[in-house]
Parts: C-alpha cells; sequence; structure tokens
C-alpha cells in the first residue's frame, strides 16, 4: 500500500504544480504511515526526477519511451494504471491539470476508484473515512466529498497547496515499461503547438497574473499589462469580452467560462468584476483591482484598489515594479 | 451522422450560491437553471456539423423533470430529440455509467459534452464515458472539425500550448471556447422543440463512489485597502511589505 504522485514535465522540468502535488501525496502518505511513489512519463530529466526527493518522493518510477513526449491519454494511463498495480497504491495523486483531469477520470474506471478534482484541501481521515474538500460552484463554495472506494483519486487544484522543499533529498529512479502497443497511440496528438509565454510565465501556473479588461479600450494598450507583468514576473489574462473581440488570445480568457486561477497575486485592471469573472479568480490569495469607477464590483472582492485611470495608474506601477530589487 | 450531445442542467451564472440549512444540499430557491454555458459550446458545434453534413443531434440530460425546460431549449437550438434518464446525479461516476448505457444502445459516432459543469466542476464525466464505452475521450477540445466520414480533426488545450489530435469515429470530447459561438433560439425553433420527441429512461444500476457530505462558503474578505491614485507606486511597496506577495 502506497501513495503513488503522477508528475508531469515541461521542457525537462517537473511542472510547479505536479511538485505541489508531489508534496500533497508526500503528506498523505505519512499521515496514513506509508511511503510515496512518483510516476514520471516522457521527456524529463533525471536531476529533476532525483529532485523529487525535496518534495519527500522516495521513488521515482519513469517511464521514457519516446512515443509518450506528447500527452496521449489512453498510453498515460495505461503507465500510471501499470505503476498503481506495481506499487499496490490505495491513493493517487496528481495535479488538477488538463492532463490530470484526463487520465484521472480514465483512471477512475479502470481502478474502479473514487476520484476528486479541485481538492484544496488534506483528507481527513478519522474513523475509517476518507473525506477531502473540493472547490464547487465556479470558486462560490467548497464541498466536502468522501471517497468510498478502496482506491481514491485525488487531483489537487493549483496553488493551493505549497511544495516542500527539503534541499538534498534525492528520490532513487527506477525505469518502469508499460507494454504499450500502437492501440493506445490511436488518439495520439499529429502536432503539439507550444505558445510564445513572456517570460516563460504559463498562465495556469502562475503566482502573479496581471489582467486586463475592456477597461484598456483596445489591443494598442496592453503593453501596459505585459510591461507590468514582466516587471512582476507575472503571467497575463484577460476578461472574457476581450478575448472575444480577439484583443487577446483565448487561452488568456479567466472566469467561469475561461481559465480558474488562483495565484498569489492577482491585477485586475479595467475589469467591472462581473460574477463570472470573479468565478474564475477569487481564489487568489491577493486581489489588487485598478479601476475608474469607484462602484466597479470588483473592489467588494479585492484587497487592495485604485480608484483612477489605468493609463495614468499602471505606468507608475511599472516605474515602482522595476525599481524593486528582486 | 449521429451526434449525442450530453447537458447538464446547472444554476444561472449570475446565482448567489446558498445551500440548506443543514449545508447538505444545494438550496434551489429563486434559482433560474440553464444549460451548462460548456455544454452549450458542443451543442452548437454538434448542430453546425449536422447542418454540414447531415445526421442527427440527441441531447441526454441525466436529471429530474426540472430540467426538461432547458432540454426543450437545446431542442429549440437545433437538437432533432433528447432523452433524460430520470436520476438525480449523485456523482460524477453515476452519471458517467447513464450516459454509457444510453450510448451503448445507440451507437453514436460521437459524444459532446461540456468540459465541466459549472456547480460540480469534477471535469471527470468525458473521461469516464470514453473509458466505460472504450473509445478515446479527446478533452478540452476548443477545435472540432471532420477530416473525412470517419475521421475527425480537434484541437485540445495543454498547458502552455495546444495539440492537434485526428481521431477515428466514434470518440468522445468535451468542448470549450471557442469551439462556436453558442446560439439563442429562435421562435420557430421555439415552437417546433414543442413537438420533438423527449423520451424519459429509468436509470441503470449503478453505484455512486463519491457522496457530497458537507457545503461552506468560503470567508469574507476582510475589506479593500484603499490608495491613493496619485501615489499608486505605494501599491508596489504595500504588496512587498504588507501582503508579502512580491
Ligand atoms: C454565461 C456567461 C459566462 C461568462 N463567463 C465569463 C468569464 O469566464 N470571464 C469573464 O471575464 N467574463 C465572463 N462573462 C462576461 C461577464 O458577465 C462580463 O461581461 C465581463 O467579465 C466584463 O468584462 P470587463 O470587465 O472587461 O468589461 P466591462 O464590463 O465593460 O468593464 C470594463 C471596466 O473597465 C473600467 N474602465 C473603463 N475605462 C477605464 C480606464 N481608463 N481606467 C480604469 N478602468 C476603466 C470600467 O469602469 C468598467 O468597470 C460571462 C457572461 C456570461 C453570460
Amino acid at each position: 500500500m502506497s501513495v503513488l504522485v503522477f508528475v508531469e514535465g515541461l521542457n525537462g522540468e517537473i511542472k510547479k504544480s505536479s511538485l505541489e502535488a508531489a508534496s500533497y501525496g508526500s503528506q498523505v502518505a505519512q499521515q496514513l504511515g506509508t511511503t510515496a511513489t512518483a510516476v514520471a512519463i516522457g521527456e524529463v530529466h533525471e536531476e529533476a526526477l532525483a529532485k523529487l526527493g525535496e518534495q519527500g518522493i522516495g521513488k521515482v518510477l519513469y517511464d521514457a519511451d519516446e512515443r509518450l513526449k506528447q500527452f496521449v491519454a489512453d498510453a498515460y494511463v495505461k503507465v500510471i494504471a501499470k505503476a498503481a498495480q506495481q506499487e499496490s497504491a490505495k491513493v493517487l495523486v496528481f495535479s488538477n491539470s488538463n492532463i490530470g483531469a484526463a487520465v484521472g477520470s480514465k483512471l477512475a474506471v479502470r481502478l474502479n476508484g473514487s476520484l476528486a478534482t479541485n481538492v484544496t484541501s488534506l483528507p481527513k481521515t478519522d474513523g475509517g473515512s476518507f473525506t477531502v474538500t473540493r472547490g464547487v460552484f465556479s470558486g462560490k463554495a467548497f464541498a466536502d466529498v468522501a471517497l468510498t472506494s478502496d482506491v481514491k483519486i485525488i487531483a489537487v487544484k493549483k496553488n493551493t497547496y505549497e511544495a516542500a522543499h527539503n534541499a538534498g533529498s534525492t528520490a532513487t529512479i527506477e525505469k518502469l515499461s508499460a507494454d504499450l502497443t500502437d492501440a493506445d497511440f490511436a488518439a495520439a496528438p499529429k502536432e503539439t503547438v507550444m505558445q510564445e509565454t513572456d517570460g516563460g510565465v504559463l498562465l495556469p501556473e502562475a503566482e502573479i497574473v496581471v489582467s486586463g479588461g475592456r477597461g484598456l479600450k483596445g489591443p494598442e494598450n496592453w503593453h501596459l499589462v505585459e510591461d507590468l507583468a514582466k516587471a512582476l514576473g507575472a503571467a497575463t489574462a484577460c476578461s472574457k469580452p476581450v478575448s472575444d473581440m480577439d484583443w487577446r488570445p483565448h487561452h488568456e480568457h479567466v472566469g467561469q467560462t475561461g481559465i480558474t486561477v488562483s495565484p498569489n497575486l492577482y491585477i485586475a485592471i479595467g475589469i467591472s468584476g462581473a460574477i463570472q469573472h470573479l468565478a474564475g479568480v477569487n481564489s487568489s490569495k491577493v486581489i489588487v483591482v485598478i479601476n475608474k469607477d469607484p462602484e466597479a464590483p470588483f473592489f467588494k472582492a479585492a484587497d487592495y484598489g485604485i480608484v483612477g485611470d489605468a493609463f495614468e495608474i499602471v505606468p507608475k506601477l511599472i516605474e515602482a515594479a522595476k525599481a524593486l530589487d528582486k | 451522422m449521429k451526434i449525442l450531445v450530453c447537458i447538464s442542467n446547472v444554476p444561472d451564472t449570475t446565482s448567489k450560491i446558498n445551500f440548506t440549512a443543514d449545508n447538505k444540499e444545494f438550496d434551489k430557491n429563486g434559482v433560474q437553471f440553464v444549460i451548462n454555458p460548456w455544454d452549450e459550446y458542443a451543442l452548437t458545434r454538434a448542430i453546425e456539423l449536422k447542418e454540414a453534413k447531415g445526421g442527427t443531434v440527441t441531447v441526454l440530460n441525466v436529471g429530474e423533470a426540472d430540467a426538461e425546460p432547458n432540454i426543450r431549449k437545446a431542442l429549440a437550438i437545433g437538437a432533432d430529440d433528447a432523452i433524460r434518464v430520470n436520476a438525480k446525479p449523485t456523482d460524477a461516476f453515476f452519471v458517467a455509467q447513464q450516459i454509457a448505457a444510453v450510448a451503448k444502445e445507440n451507437s453514436y459516432d460521437m459524444i459532446l459534452m461540456g468540459k465541466e459543469s459549472i456547480d460540480f466542476n469534477g471535469s471527470q464525466v468525458h473521461g469516464m464515458v470514453g473509458e466505460l464505452l472504450g473509445i478515446p475521450s479527446v478533452v478540452p477540445a476548443f477545435k472540432l472539425d471532420m477530416v473525412d466520414d470517419s475521421t475527425a480533426r480537434l484541437e485540445r488545450e495543454i498547458e502552455g500550448g495546444k495539440e492537434v489530435v485526428e481521431v477515428k469515429l466514434p470518440f468522445v470530447a468535451s468542448a470549450q471556447q471557442p469551439m462556436s459561438e453558442p446560439r439563442i433560439p429562435n421562435m420557430r425553433g421555439i415552437m417546433t422543440a414543442r413537438t420533438k420527441p423527449l423520451a424519459v429512461k429509468e436509470p441503470v444500476g449503478a453505484e455512486a463512489k463519491a457522496e457530497y457530505v458537507n457545503f461552506s462558503k468560503p470567508e469574507k474578505k476582510s475589506g479593500v485597502k484603499m490608495i491613493d491614485p496619485e501615489n499608486a507606486g505605494e501599491l508596489i511597496t504595500l504588496l512587498r511589505n504588507e501582503a508579502k506577495v512580491l
């Protein structure tokens, strides 16, 4: 019986959200008096795998099959299921990412397990029950869910559980092979296209997000958002009408029908704070709102606010941010 | 082409969320229900494909009778017929089993649904249905076209980019923006929807694997600290020294 964490790689490194999942998994293992093993797939450097020891992982199972460089749900599921069987894993932990959701739901069927996504707490395991808290109603509420199957699968919401760093601890690496066949690659991608990210900060993983709304008047003014983001090492985002009008790409749209983010800091510039927008951002730890309308609903959800014209305020913020010593 | 579109009936996006006194259930009092916004992307794309290539679009809801107005709305938008599995959805696995049971009886070429529902935010049903039926699921997809009669081409979002996937029919896909531009039903659609078939089926026996035991709401923010626009730069100092997020 052990806890198995599925970690995702990006450019050879482990994603921040997977480091969070690894720490979460180690904590659950401790709670249950067992050990945590990670399973990694695709292209991840060996040093990065060994460093998972810092998050409390003792052993990493690694399938280096070339065909797994790209995400293929069926093949990934087979590898993770094999690892779960090998480790007799009773708890599986993922990050609540697009990949995590795709494999988690398939594994729940294959392993006959209970699945909880969007999880924001460690499990409560008193009295034989196993209950986690998950975000529901687009961030407007939480639900406590009892997972009743023998196998429990948990997808941890990004940025809600901090990654531990016990410097110097290393994990051992073992090769894993799941005997993949061509059929497992029937829905393999033809092509993978990565976005250009300013300074390499991915929006769903970002700790700081600078976001712009219709108040910025047009795409030609987006340098204000971008420059502030650059000065703070942040990712950029936008409200729905902004992406609907093609001022910004759709993958930047946050909210109820866009991406959900929960960064440490969310800065909203010229965004009214409609309930559907708030739904995707209201679990951010600190929210800053800049809006010329003092009645903008966003101020009710904010920790810091400035009433004023974005075109005057943001340049001052960029200047102050640039002056920060990093 | 036979397309099955799964829709869920969810609180309107502007709803204030409340729970019953014992915090065991969502309080439906005074709440408007709508078709889950992400399901609308799937529904409209299915109708567009039908208009271009022929075929039928069936909508499926696992839910109680109070979902029927929104099922009729889906028919008014352009679906041909509808099935309601008469059950209170308990968890994603239960719902997925109902969908898979309907799919097994009717062999659809594709099964489309939203990326997640805006009430339970599970992102689970699509993968479970694919697995139960032993067919690929491509999630979450923001583009869906036919290459030829037996192959579809989808673009799915991955963190930091996209993947282009070609799959043979049948398959499951979940939809997200901007797969299509959701439509508003017109008068003619509303009239014809009244006469379109809506079959009610009893659920297949299926166990739930997750039990919702309690609901709660996030703590309210303690209030906003306003900063003088003249000294806007002060915000950056506060974010570093007081909020400690920089
Ligand atoms: C089903 C459904 C789903 C939706 N999903 C989403 C979603 O996921 N995400 C989302 O964002 N929206 C969503 N919406 C839309 C949402 O209701 C709002 O329409 C949208 O969030 C408004 O965007 P905005 O604040 O950028 O624009 P507006 O509402 O136009 O607000 C612009 C704001 O900018 C301010 N402003 C103007 N000029 C300046 C200036 N010079 N300086 C400073 N401030 C200025 C104004 O005072 C105003 O508050 C959804 C709507 C529906 C019906």
